[in-house]
């Protein structure tokens, strides 16, 4: 008896490993596309990579504590033909940064745009409102 | 005998549980609602091939002149309208009734085991079973409705060949009046035969596909009975049309339109087509970082 018990816990075990979430690309339900965000921050990290490029950056929060956020866009290949570049940001840029975000009140977003000290604009796909959740700026 | 079974019931309901918790979130009923996403109106000044170089601009205004006679060669641009994440263009996953393919009952079972990570049936990214990002061929005729990016097309006197830009994947339309081998072995990409039905508009056929493929990215399936047919129109020198067919009498009661004439922007002979891949290392990178963080538990 002991062993059937053993086989099956160890069969449970193994089914239970293998529910485990495998891939998480390209879904957008994990986000909340109707609030846009804004924050300031400075780059730690630019993932210039497929299958979306990934801005890791420093936000200061409540009490001086700092919050780790990431944000996606699209592939490197999208994100060319919108003006931006592998050098466009690196680790140590202050940056302004608008995004929607994800439902589970983590620190991660999907970029609506990103503003560098200089003052370019490095436009995410998704299209800015304002707060009141009208678009502000239309892309047709 | 209880206290022994005990941890065989935990692990199991927990084994059955969890799942079923996430798909309270992944129902039609919860779908996300679009991202609204869009270029930005400039977007055509920031454009650069694969080399770096900046690509001019068409001018405005000016004519093309005629597209030479039964040819298609040339390195063509669909723009965004190839990227098709919803679904084909002409019948994206996005709820309305008239978007629905005209399934057979056979084709709704196989709907079912179906998982997309988009369009309205959308699971958390973390539940899809798309073959594609577990790193299958997409195959056709998917190839032609989801990330179509630029295609190089060459031209034999036997046979043409289109280069896609994702993947960096490549297949072959005999022209040279060959037949569909007996008993084929099916294919990712099937066995395809094309023919031009006047000097403009190039017709091919294609079967004998691998039913593990989807038609498109929200999960359509098809059968072993899958013909494909791709209309190519050359609309004038810098212009060139697509147009897909599906005809699978086995999943869907009728042929159905899955591409209405999606124009290509015909690209300077110098133009060098970027890189595009899915690489599983960057994939592995990109979903232990944020993806699966994203679609997690919930933190509030």
């Amino acid at each position: 008896m002991k062993g059937k018990v053993l086989i099956g816990l160890t069969l449970g075990i193994a089914l239970s490993v293998l529910s485990l979430p495998l891939v998480a690309h390209h879904g957008n339900a994990a986000y909340d596309p109707t609030k846009q965000i804004n924050l300031k921050g400075t780059v730690t990290q630019f993932i210039w990579a497929n299958p979306h490029c990934v801005v890791l950056f420093d936000v200061a929060g409540e009490n001086g504590q700092v919050v780790h956020w990431m944000a996606e866009t699209e592939n490197p290949t999208t994100m060319t033909n919108m003006g931006w570049l592998k050098s466009s940001l690196k680790p140590g840029d202050p940056i302004s940064i608008r995004v929607i975000t994800v439902k589970n009140g983590k620190p991660i977003g999907r970029i609506v745009y990103v503003e560098t000290a200089s003052g370019q604009r490095l436009p995410g796909r998704i299209v800015p409102t304002d707060d009141s959740g009208k678009s502000a700026e239309s892309y047709k | 005998m209880l206290r022994r079974s005990l941890p065989l019931t935990v692990v199991l309901a927990v084994t059955l549980l969890v799942p079923l918790a996430r798909s309270q979130d992944s129902s039609p009923a919860n779908s996300p609602a679009p991202l609204n996403e869009r270029r930005p109106p400039n977007w055509l000044e920031n454009r650069r091939d694969g080399w770096g170089r900046p690509v001019k601009l068409p001018v405005k205004g000016e004519k093309s002149p005629p597209a030479p006679k039964r040819d298609l060669s040339g390195i063509w641009d669909p723009g965004d309208g190839g990227i098709q994440a919803l679904g084909p263009a002409a019948m994206p996953d996005d709820g309305r009734p008239e978007h629905n393919p005209p399934f057979t009952a056979a084709g709704l079972e196989a709907l079912k085991e179906t998982k997309p990570s988009n369009g309205f049936r959308s699971t958390l990214a973390t539940e899809s079973n798309d073959p594609v990002i577990a790193g299958d061929p997409q195959g056709m005729p998917r190839e032609d409705l989801f990330e179509l990016r630029t295609v190089n097309i060459l031209q034999t006197p036997v046979a043409i060949y289109l280069m896609y830009q994702f993947g960096r994947v490549w297949r072959v339309i005999w022209t040279d009046g060959r037949e569909v081998p007996k008993d084929a072995e099916p294919r990712w990409f099937g066995y395809s035969l094309g023919k031009w039905v006047d000097d403009y508009t190039f017709v091919v056929e294609t079967t004998g596909l691998d039913e593990r493929t989807w038609i498109d990215h929200a999960g359509r399936p098809h059968s072993d009975k899958l013909r494909v047919e791709e209309t190519f129109h050359r609309l004038d020198r810098d212009h060139l049309e697509l147009s897909v067919l599906i005809d699978d009498p086995k999943f869907y009661t009728k042929p159905w339109i899955a591409l209405n004439k999606l124009v290509f922007n015909l690209e300077p002979q110098t133009f060098d087509v970027r890189e595009m891949f899915w690489e599983p290392s960057e994939f592995q990178t990109y979903n232990k970082l944020l993806g699966n963080e994203a679609a997690g538990e919930d933190e509030k």
